[in-house]
């Protein structure tokens, strides 16, 4: 997406650079050499970020980072609602990712839909032994008889899976055929690759290869305004803040992946005119693939904040009819009073505040006009697992001198927040307590912090709403003992 | 329009609006191919039958929402109650940010522990050389006084020594060779969290204690167990030796690191048990364990050490407080002071105060298998009912315990002990038998939405109700905070089913 006009400022280069030199300082020799080249600061007019990005992390540093299994069953098999997904291996990764993610859906949980639950295969040492074909083989037929609603299970390897020879493939095959549903084995062991970043990209291979063209699809009629949400996952429901916009201007959403998904979707959605890809980083595989074998086009977007969502509107929009054009202005005029109100309402509460962002593949740059369509700044950005297409991406966003640090590890995070004193800082569950602890407000922007929607018009206004509360919160002023030497307080005015 | 600048909604409320709620129904019926709503509803009724639950209790290979988690979760708890101490954990990256993403959500603090981000070539090749980094760059970055190595299944499948790759990481100088590195190997295939607990509990006491000459003392070790909490729990048992004027190493202390001030500045350590007392443990006259199934391995090393041991199960209420201390006692010589005799019977009169509310009243409780046999037993002394007893990780050894002070009671005869099962077959007991309450996690809450069984949240993990972690449920308090937890689930019951004006609020009772 190009870059768009919204507030002037810039970073402060030197003392970014000045920064980096410091936390350098405290690795030994070899490591600072490596994480050198993950850490940088912007440019106008460069090619990308200028760091190197996708790289094995370093061992113990405290990388942020997770693994494969939790790209492909927490992020991309995880929300589709009327399969079941194992989680093949030991109790432990099942039991971390159950119910973490809030990727929302409506069903009846545990009778046709299974989003928030736990299947493992529990592996006791006797499975690592003799290995747990069998036992997953019996599990199937145990899920079939226990859950029938079920539409497909898949297989979720854990690291020992891979390690001890199992054939999950075999028992995929054989079982599926018996009990005539999906059944896909996914290789996501959770040592492979350098993050969850291949755990979505194996997961995505999963969707190609074992549920592309395997069954005929009900009856589904095309109409020329079917597209698909690709790459959002419904946290807080952030799908259906976007799903509304997009039927409002007359297109028709055919298929949600993943959040909200069901089997049926993952199916048709090869007959959609276009696919709009929300998380690049996680989706872009299926939708590369979409293009190239049944001739689909994709379209990258963005409904995060007003100036964003009417530009992915308007963009969206140029691929269909005049009646399509007219709706998305309609969609913009219809929005307009009350996303100016919000404007209006928070900006002078908010303006000016200095933003530092540590996420995963997409919103560390998506969400940075958002907050400056409030007033705010971000004086620094990095992705946990992005890839240098997403820091080529990003310069689309970011000003010139923005701190940028890829795959950050905690040393790293803690001194630069100490050093900037940012207003607010928006990353994971790992980095609130510790942040807040520094007297530094602070949103989780992987779940929301248990809010959300964030995406489209509606929850832009709970977006505002939720970065208001948490910079301005009274609480912050607290800080200092009354009898303690008068000494600059730690928190924003 | 659903949203308002004026009166922000979120998910909680905007998703009810009509325009959600069209939308829902519009993409079930044209996208997604559901079942037929009636075939819903006879499954839905279908899993609530005897027959249900029999096929339930059938099964042999799957497992549904466990409340158990693995081994690694425990040696991360377990270091982190150590002064100084940094969790380093060997194997693939993902588990350790499981492992502190999991605590957080509980603890709603900070959990640091580094890995040492095996990946597909140390499958291959083993983890030495990440080994040898990580130590090198977590000694130098985070400053610890020792580093706890654990280790996740990857490590442990194929097969990595953590004897030899640390003795090799002293050689080569990725920390120095007095530099303190205690280690378990955790693999999360066998047992669970409180396992895991116990293994690194060992590994740092064996660190410590080995090659020690003991010179016998009179103080005590007493080993707190996996608690989620700890906090409250810790600070209470300190205050209890302190009132006893006993002199306690608290083997295990995460009361302060999981209980940081917000002060503007962020410590990555805080507290714990210091490193010296650690040391001069194996002097101890005893070792006692709060928590029996958390400690087997630890309280044998202890009395391999000639110390005495006693094992208690999470000892809250009168009796078993009343045994604990008695205990101490016996190890000290120390007696027990008036003031706890008077905290003793302070507990008793509330409860016979409020008797009437509790008495008869039917529980299921679940949760680690000492938090079970800690809950029932105060259950049983407030003329409650426990009715199911589930530890997923509880062993047959645990349920013939559990059984045996079920039956021993006249309000335990409905008392049914389910070892190693999950809380789907807990789903199928509750829609065949119910209970008025139910003692667990927040795992718990789904059964609370299906079954209609008010949930209290008493166990670990406690991911959506705030800081009850920071009070005890330890010893006479505890049993008063947890008989007050009770009591307001029930007062709270009562009054919502009396509230309806002109319908059933005659019993609406303004004193209860």
């Amino acid at each position: 997406m190009t870059a768009i006009k919204t507030i002037d400022y810039r970073n402060d280069r030197e003392f970014h650079e000045k920064l980096i030199e410091e936390v350098l300082e405290s690795y030994p020799e070899k490591t600072a050499k490596k994480r050198a080249k993950h850490l940088s600061v912007t440019q106008d007019g460069a090619s990308d970020c200028g760091v190197k990005s996708n790289i094995k992390s370093i061992p113990g540093v405290m990388s942020i980072r997770g693994c494969a299994y939790a790209g492909s069953k927490g992020v991309v098999w995880g929300p589709v609602k009327d399969m079941v997904h194992i989680s093949h291996g030991p109790v432990g990764c099942g039991q971390y990712s159950w119910s973490q993610r809030r990727n929302y859906y409506v069903g009846t949980t545990g009778v046709d839909s299974f989003g928030t639950m736990q299947f493992t295969s529990d592996f006791q040492e006797r499975d690592i032994v003799f290995g747990g074909d069998k036992k997953l083989k019996k599990m199937i037929d145990e899920i079939e008889e226990l859950f029938p609603l079920n539409k497909g299970i898949s297989v979720m390897s854990e690291c020992p899976v891979g390690l001890i020879g199992d054939d999950i493939e075999a028992v995929a095959k054989e079982r599926g055929t018996a009990i005539g549903k999906p059944v896909v084995p996914v290789r996501c062991e959770g040592f492979r690759g350098v993050s969850q970043s291949l755990g979505h990209h194996i997961a995505n291979d999963a969707v190609r290869d074992f549920i592309f063209d395997k069954r005929e699809p009900e009856a589904f009629e095309s109409t020329p305004y079917d597209v698909v949400i690709i790459g959002d996952y419904n946290i807080g429901g952030d799908g259906w803040s976007s799903r509304r916009l997009l039927e409002e201007m007359g297109l028709r959403v055919i298929a949600q992946w993943t959040g909200d998904s069901t089997l049926s979707e993952l199916e048709r959605a090869p007959k959609a005119k276009l696919n709009l890809i929300h998380c690049y980083r996680s989706m872009n595989y299926i939708s590369r693939h979409m293009e190239e074998k049944y001739g689909v086009p994709w379209l990258e977007f963005n409904f995060f904040g007003p100036s964003r969502i009417a530009m992915s509107l308007r963009m969206i929009a140029e691929h269909f009819d005049d009646k399509i054009k007219e709706g998305a202005e309609r969609v913009i005029e219809k929005y307009k009073a009350m996303s100016d109100q919000v404007i209006e309402t928070f900006r002078p509460r908010l303006a000016g505040k200095k933003v530092m962002l540590y996420v995963g593949g997409l919103r560390p740059r998506h969400m940075i006009n958002a907050y400056e369509d409030l007033g705010m700044e971000i004086v620094g950005a990095g992705y946990e697992f992005a890839h240098r297409d997403d820091y080529q991406r990003t310069m689309d966003y970011v000003k010139d001198g923005t701190l940028i640090y890829d795959d950050i590890t905690a040393y790293e995070m803690e001194h630069f927040i100490q050093r900037i004193r940012p207003d607010l800082v928006g990353s994971g569950i790992k980095e609130k307590y510790s942040t807040q602890k520094m007297g530094v407000p602070f949103r989780q922007l992987h779940s929301w912090d248990y809010s959300g929607p964030y995406h489209g018009y509606d929850g832009f206004a709970v977006f505002a709403r939720d970065m208001d509360m948490a910079i301005n919160n009274p609480a912050w002023n607290l800080f200092k003992a009354p009898w303690k030497a008068a000494e600059p307080a730690p928190a924003s005015a | 329009m659903p949203q308002s600048a004026d009166q922000i909604k979120d998910h909680v409320s905007l998703f009810k609006e009509p325009e959600y709620q069209e939308m829902f129904a519009r993409k079930r019926e044209q996208f997604e191919c559901p079942h037929p709503p009636e075939r819903v509803a006879e499954v839905e009724q279908w899993m609530k039958s005897w027959d249900y639950r029999e096929k339930n209790l059938s099964r042999e290979a799957l497992t549904v929402n466990p409340a158990k988690a693995c081994q690694p979760l425990g040696a991360v708890f377990c270091a982190a109650g150590f002064e100084g101490m940094l969790s380093f954990i060997h194997g693939s990256q993902g588990c350790t940010a499981y492992f502190r993403s999991h605590l957080s959500r509980h603890f709603k603090e900070p959990s640091s522990a580094v890995s040492s981000n095996m990946t597909e070539d140390a499958a291959v090749f083993g983890g030495l050389n990440n080994m040898l980094d990580g130590l090198q760059n977590a000694h130098q970055l985070y400053k610890p006084k020792a580093i706890a190595v654990g280790t996740t299944c990857m490590a442990e499948v194929i097969g990595d020594d953590l004897q030899a790759f640390i003795a090799k990481a002293k050689q080569q100088g990725s920390v120095p060779e007095d530099f303190d590195v205690p280690y378990a190997h955790t693999p999360s295939f066998i047992g669970s969290h409180v396992t895991g607990y116990d293994n690194m509990l060992e590994g740092i006491l064996k660190h410590y204690w080995e090659g020690a000459t003991r010179e016998p003392g009179e103080t005590l070790n007493i080993i707190p167990g996996f608690d989620g909490f700890c906090v409250g729990n810790i600070r209470e048992l300190k205050r209890m030796m302190g009132l006893m004027g006993v002199e306690a190493t608290i083997m295990c202390d995460p009361s302060d690191v999981y209980d940081m001030p917000s002060d503007g500045t962020f410590t990555m350590y805080s507290g714990g048990t210091p490193i010296e007392a650690v040391k001069g443990g194996v002097n101890a006259k005893a070792t006692i364990s709060l928590q029996e199934y958390c400690s087997k391995k630890s309280l044998t090393l202890a009395e391999s050490s000639g110390q005495e041991v006693a094992a208690f199960n999470y000892p809250l209420g009168v009796a078993a407080t009343d045994e604990f201390l008695m205990k101490v006692s016996a190890f000290t010589g120390k007696p027990i002071p008036a003031q706890l005799e008077l905290e003793r019977g302070r507990l008793i009169d509330a409860m016979t105060d409020s008797m009437a509310y509790v008495h008869g009243k039917t529980f299921t409780v679940f949760g680690d298998p000492d938090f079970c046999i800690g809950v029932t037993r105060f259950l049983l002394e407030l003329g409650a009912e426990p009715v199911h007893i589930l530890s997923s990780n509880g062993s047959k050894a645990w349920a013939k315990k559990m059984k045996a002070i079920v039956t021993a009671s006249p309000y335990g005869k409905r008392a049914q002990v389910w070892p190693g099962n999950d809380l789907w077959h807990l789903r199928s007991f509750l829609h065949t038998e119910p209970t008025d309450l139910m003692i667990g996690s927040s795992y718990g809450k789904y059964l609370e939405r299906d079954c209609g069984v008010p949930l209290i949240r008493l166990s670990f993990p406690i991911f959506d109700r705030h800081h009850h972690h920071r009070f005890p449920i330890f010893g006479y308090q505890g049993g008063l905070q947890m008989l007050v937890r009770i009591l307001d689930k029930v007062f709270d019951g009562l009054d919502a089913q009396t509230n309806i004006a002109g319908e059933n609020d005659m019993s609406f009772d303004l004193t209860r």
